[in-house]
C-alpha cells in the first residue's frame, strides 16, 4: 500500500522535529496536502492509525487541510485555482498553462504536542 | 507539562528529496544525463530502452541503466545484452522506485564514466508520480493499445513529465487509436511538453527519439 510508506515518512519527519523540540506525546499533526501530491486521504488516515502505534505519535489526530491546484495564466497575469485536474486551462481565459504555482504540497505545517519545556511568560 | 503548537513546516518526503537533490549534484558534476521512465506495465518501456541504449552506444556514447520490478532480473537481463552496464532493483512489492533505491544500486559506479543513465520504474501510473529519483527528465510512455484518453485517467502522472512517448505506434490502426485525440489530452493535462511516437518492432521514430535524448545532455 502506498499511502502506509507516505504514512511511514511523515511519523519519520514530525518524530524528529517533535523530539528536539522536546515533546513528549503528539496529539495532533495538521498536514498540508495538495491535490496533485498524488495521495488518498482516505488511506493516508487508514494507514497512519497503524503506523503511530507504538510511537509519540499513537493516539493523535492527523488533521489534513486539503489545498486546490493553482495555476498561473500569463495571458492573464494571474495566479487561478484550478476546478480540477482533469483540464489544465486557465479558468478564466481558458489558455492552456502548465505553469503550476500550488498543489503538490505533502507538508506537515504543525503539530500539538505536550511537552516537558516550561513556557516562559 | 504543557500542550504547544509547534511549527513544523516539513515535506514528507523531505528525506526522499533530499536524497534526490543530492543524487542529481552528484551525476551533474560527473555530466550525467538522467532519465526516469514511467508507463503501465507491458507499455514497452524495456523494448525502447534497450534500442536506445543500443543507438546511443552505436554514437559512441556510453550509457548505464537501472531498472526496477517486484520481481525478476529479466529486463535487466535484456538490456544488458547490450553491452551496457545494467543493475536491477528487485523491490519485492514496493510499488514504485524510491531515491534511496537509486542511490544504494548505483553504488560502486564511477559517474565519469557515464553520459546518460536510464531508469526505468516500476510499471505503475499511480505511485510513481510522487518520487523524485534526482532526474534530469520524466518520460511518460503511453501504447497504441491502452487508449487515448490514459492521460485523463492518470492526470498526476501525466503532469509531472517532461516529454512523452507514444509506443507500439505499428499498432495504432489495427486498435483504431485516434492520435490526435491522444496528442489532445497529453497536452490538456501537460501543456506543450514534447511528443514522440515510435515502434520497437518496426523501428519508427527511433532516430529522432534518440536524437532528442542526445539534445537533452547539452542543457544540464
Amino acid at each position: 500500500m502506498h499511502e502506509l510508506s507516505i504514512a511511514c515518512s511523515l511519523v519519520d519527519a514530525v518524530s524528529q522535529d517533535a523530539l528536539r523540540a522536546g515533546a513528549t506525546r503528539v496529539l495532533e499533526v495538521h498536514l498540508r496536502l495538495g491535490a496533485l501530491a498524488g495521495v488518498v486521504e482516505d488511506s493516508l488516515q487508514f494507514s497512519y492509525d497503524i503506523v503511530t502505534r507504538g510511537t509519540p505519535l499513537e493516539g493523535s489526530k492527523l488533521i489534513v487541510e486539503r489545498l486546490p491546484v493553482l495555476v498561473y495564466c500569463a495571458a492573464c497575469n494571474d495566479t487561478k485555482i484550478l476546478p480540477g485536474i482533469q483540464s489544465f486551462r486557465c479558468p478564466v481565459c481558458s489558455a492552456p498553462t502548465g505553469d503550476v504555482r500550488g498543489g503538490r504540497e505533502m507538508e506537515v505545517a504543525s503539530i500539538v504536542a505536550e511537552t516537558d519545556v516550561e513556557e516562559t511568560a | 507539562m504543557n500542550t504547544r503548537v509547534l511549527e513544523i513546516r516539513r515535506n514528507v518526503l523531505s528525506r526522499n528529496d533530499e536524497l534526490a537533490a543530492e543524487l542529481r549534484a552528484r551525476l551533474h558534476a560527473a555530466g550525467v544525463l538522467t532519465t526516469n521512465w514511467v508507463s503501465s506495465p507491458g507499455t514497452g518501456k524495456t523494448e525502447l530502452l534497450g534500442l536506445t541504449m543500443r543507438a546511443l552506444l552505436a554514437r559512441g556514447r556510453r550509457v548505464a541503466a537501472l531498472v526496477g520490478d517486484l520481481e525478476t532480473d529479466n529486463d535487466a537481463v535484456r538490456l544488458a545484452r547490450s553491452g551496457a552496464p545494467v543493475r536491477q532493483i528487485q523491490t519485492h512489492g514496493i510499488c514504485h522506485l524510491e531515491a534511496q533505491m537509486i542511490g544504494d544500486h548505483l553504488a560502486g559506479w564511477d559517474f565519469t564514466e557515464i553520459d546518460f543513465l536510464f531508469i526505468e520504474n516500476v510499471g505503475n501510473l499511480v505511485c510513481p508520480a510522487s518520487y523524485d529519483l534526482g532526474e534530469d527528465r520524466r518520460v511518460v510512455l503511453l501504447s497504441a493499445t491502452e487508449g487515448e484518453d490514459k492521460p485523463l485517467k492518470y492526470p498526476k502522472l501525466f503532469h509531472s513529465a517532461d516529454v512523452a512517448v507514444i509506443t507500439k505506434i505499428d499498432l495504432a490502426e489495427a486498435c483504431e487509436f485516434d492520435r490526435a485525440a491522444a496528442h489532445r489530452n497529453i497536452h490538456e493535462i501537460r501543456p506543450d511538453i514534447p511528443i514522440f511516437e515510435t515502434s520497437a518492432k518496426k523501428r519508427v521514430g527511433i532516430e529522432e527519439w534518440v536524437g532528442y535524448i542526445e539534445s537533452l545532455r547539452a542543457s544540464i
